[in-house]
């Protein structure tokens, strides 16, 4: 990353025309481990690759239960994931205390969003320097959102943040017409294959065998509350996911994670914000 | 300091609880919750702001049916027994779902009103086809009406709030002035409660709900017996209608008046 004398304040511009604060921020989602999210006509997965920082300790939680009806999965600094977190959780509380329903997601999303945003523009605070997937289910079906360090959200048909993301989007692109009609079976099994691409080489390679890697899958849908699938189902789902068929994807090289090559007309080019290829869903 | 003959002596104990004052316990850590100024200053002469209803509507009335529910008031808000304003709506559409019927003191009917129809618009303002729904109404105003009477500063009003939910479930409650809330198929307030809820609840047979048409034929009844019993309504109302495909308040209609049987009475 470039540093130059306009990136020390997030209230500072740059002559291009960027916050270069709030850029470095959306760095630090990379440095999480990768999670997907997809969904089909009435249910969302998320799916997250747990890997634990030394041998020592256990894998930090990177999906975290927000309400009955919402979920996060998280890539980047867990300290600010957990704020967040406190903060969607009282939401939604005081929501439902006060209007005996859930809250609907895309508002909930709107409010995150708008959260987020004071962080970017107040010189005494610094953006929140965690990604999120939300997956939500409320009247109006199944949610995939993509909430960014820079209070930007995307309401996705499927998506994937963190590190060496970018195969596990790929795999979403190549296969996201068969999400809509597929079995809430298929669909774990899609987000197991997808995040397959995003092991690390190493383990990728010596564990095409053995289908036990370490990831945390959760769904909520139609009558399907938030839930977090125990081991056994975790177990039953990538052993179906590994008898469907080879990941998809070649294998391919580490630093893959900016989607596409700096305009050349921008010499100051750096890191751009995630370019969401696939997914957006239109209006 | 009160009844302190003695203005040269020491208090008894400094910093500590105060007879008749609030004591507060956390010393500072939870600040306490004053009530703003406007409602603790006494008025002129030493008076207060009163919990008593000064222009009140008359009762409410509302039956669940299959398809939906029927609300139904008259059109009068009295001014004590004066019948002052004849021609009121106290049946509101609040949105393609809601019907709100007020009773009680007419200006808290209408201060709440706005309150729910800032939200609506709010609703309208997100743009997401999201709207509310009956229960949540209901939840919401139980919630702003107990805070209210918590506070000793209600808003004196009995409400009923019916609807359909999305799937077109129908839905009815009655909240009052202290943020109870119930609900069934048929609420009522003020002496609708007691005259047209025995005479509706008589009439619905155990193992079905209400047609619409029987909904109606008990509302055209109950109205004519609230006119003749009680001495604050009047012969004209408004009704309610709200089912999946439909909401509107329809009326004003008359009520069938027959006083031949007065001749009848005794000493009249």
């Amino acid at each position: 990353q470039f540093r130059n004398q306009y990136d020390s304040d997030v209230t500072v511009w740059s002559p291009q025309g960027r916050l270069h604060q709030v850029e470095y921020a959306m760095e630090a989602v990379k440095l999480g481990t990768a999670t997907v999210g997809l969904k089909n006509k009435d249910t969302a997965v998320l799916v997250a690759l747990c890997k634990p920082t030394s041998e020592l300790s256990v894998s930090q939680r990177k999906i975290i239960p927000i309400d009955n009806h919402l979920g996060i999965s998280i890539a980047g600094i867990t300290a600010d994931a957990r704020v967040l977190s406190r903060y969607l959780r009282s939401e939604c509380l005081n929501y439902k205390h006060s209007y005996d329903s859930t809250y609907p997601v895309s508002r909930l999303i709107t409010n995150l969003g708008n959260k987020m945003q004071t962080t970017t523009q107040r010189y005494d605070r610094r953006p929140y320097g965690v990604g999120l997937l939300v997956a939500g289910y409320d009247e109006k079906g199944p949610h995939i959102y993509q909430v960014t360090p820079s209070a930007t959200f995307y309401n996705c048909k499927a998506n994937s943040i963190g590190s060496r993301s970018q195969s596990a989007r790929t795999y979403l692109e190549r296969n996201l017409n068969s999400f809509l009609n597929c079995s809430d079976d298929d669909i774990i099994c899609h987000g197991i294959q997808a995040i397959h691409g995003s092991l690390p080489t190493d383990e990728h390679q010596s564990k095409e065998n053995s289908p036990q890697f370490n990831i945390t899958v959760a769904i909520v849908g139609k009558n399907q509350p938030f839930k977090i699938l125990t081991e056994k189902e975790n177990e039953k789902y990538q052993k179906m996911a590994k008898e469907k068929g080879a990941p998809a994807g070649p294998p391919r090289t580490d630093d893959d994670d900016d989607p596409r090559p700096s305009a050349p007309d921008q010499p100051d080019a750096g890191p751009r914000d995630p370019q969401v290829v696939v997914t957006t869903e239109q209006r | 300091m009160l009844n302190n003959y003695n203005g040269l002596a020491q208090p008894l104990w400094q910093n500590g609880p105060t007879p008749g004052e609030f004591y507060n316990f956390t010393g500072g850590q939870a600040p306490i919750q004053k009530l703003p100024r406007e409602l603790t200053t006494a008025g002129p002469y030493g008076t207060k702001h009163s919990t008593a209803s000064i222009t009140t509507g008359s009762s409410v009335l509302g039956i669940r049916f299959d398809a939906g529910v029927l609300i139904a008031a008259d059109t009068l808000v009295s001014y004590g027994s004066l019948a002052r304003y004849q021609n009121i709506d106290r049946v509101f559409k609040i949105n393609q779902k809601i019907l709100l019927g007020g009773s009680g003191d007419f200006a808290d009917i209408q201060s709440i009103k706005r309150s729910i129809d800032q939200k609506m618009i709010e609703d309208q303002c997100c743009d997401d086809n999201i709207e509310m729904k009956p229960n949540s109404l209901a939840k919401w105003m139980t919630r702003v009406l107990y805070n209210r009477r918590s506070r000793m500063n209600p808003l004196y009003i009995d409400v009923v709030v019916g609807g359909v939910n999305k799937e077109g479930k129908p839905f009815l409650a009655n909240v009052d002035l202290r943020g109870r809330s119930h609900e069934d198929f048929v609420v009522a307030t003020g002496f609708a409660r007691h005259l047209a809820i025995p005479l509706v609840r008589e009439s619905k047979p155990n193992d079905r709900e209400l047609t619409f048409e029987e909904a109606s034929n008990l509302i055209r009844k109950c109205m004519e017996v609230l006119y003749y019993r009680d001495t604050r309504n009047m012969s004209q109302y408004t009704v309610g209608v709200c089912s999946a495909g439909n909401c509107a308040v329809e009326g004003p209609f008359q009520v069938n008046e027959n006083w031949s049987f007065a001749a009848h009475i005794k000493g009249y």
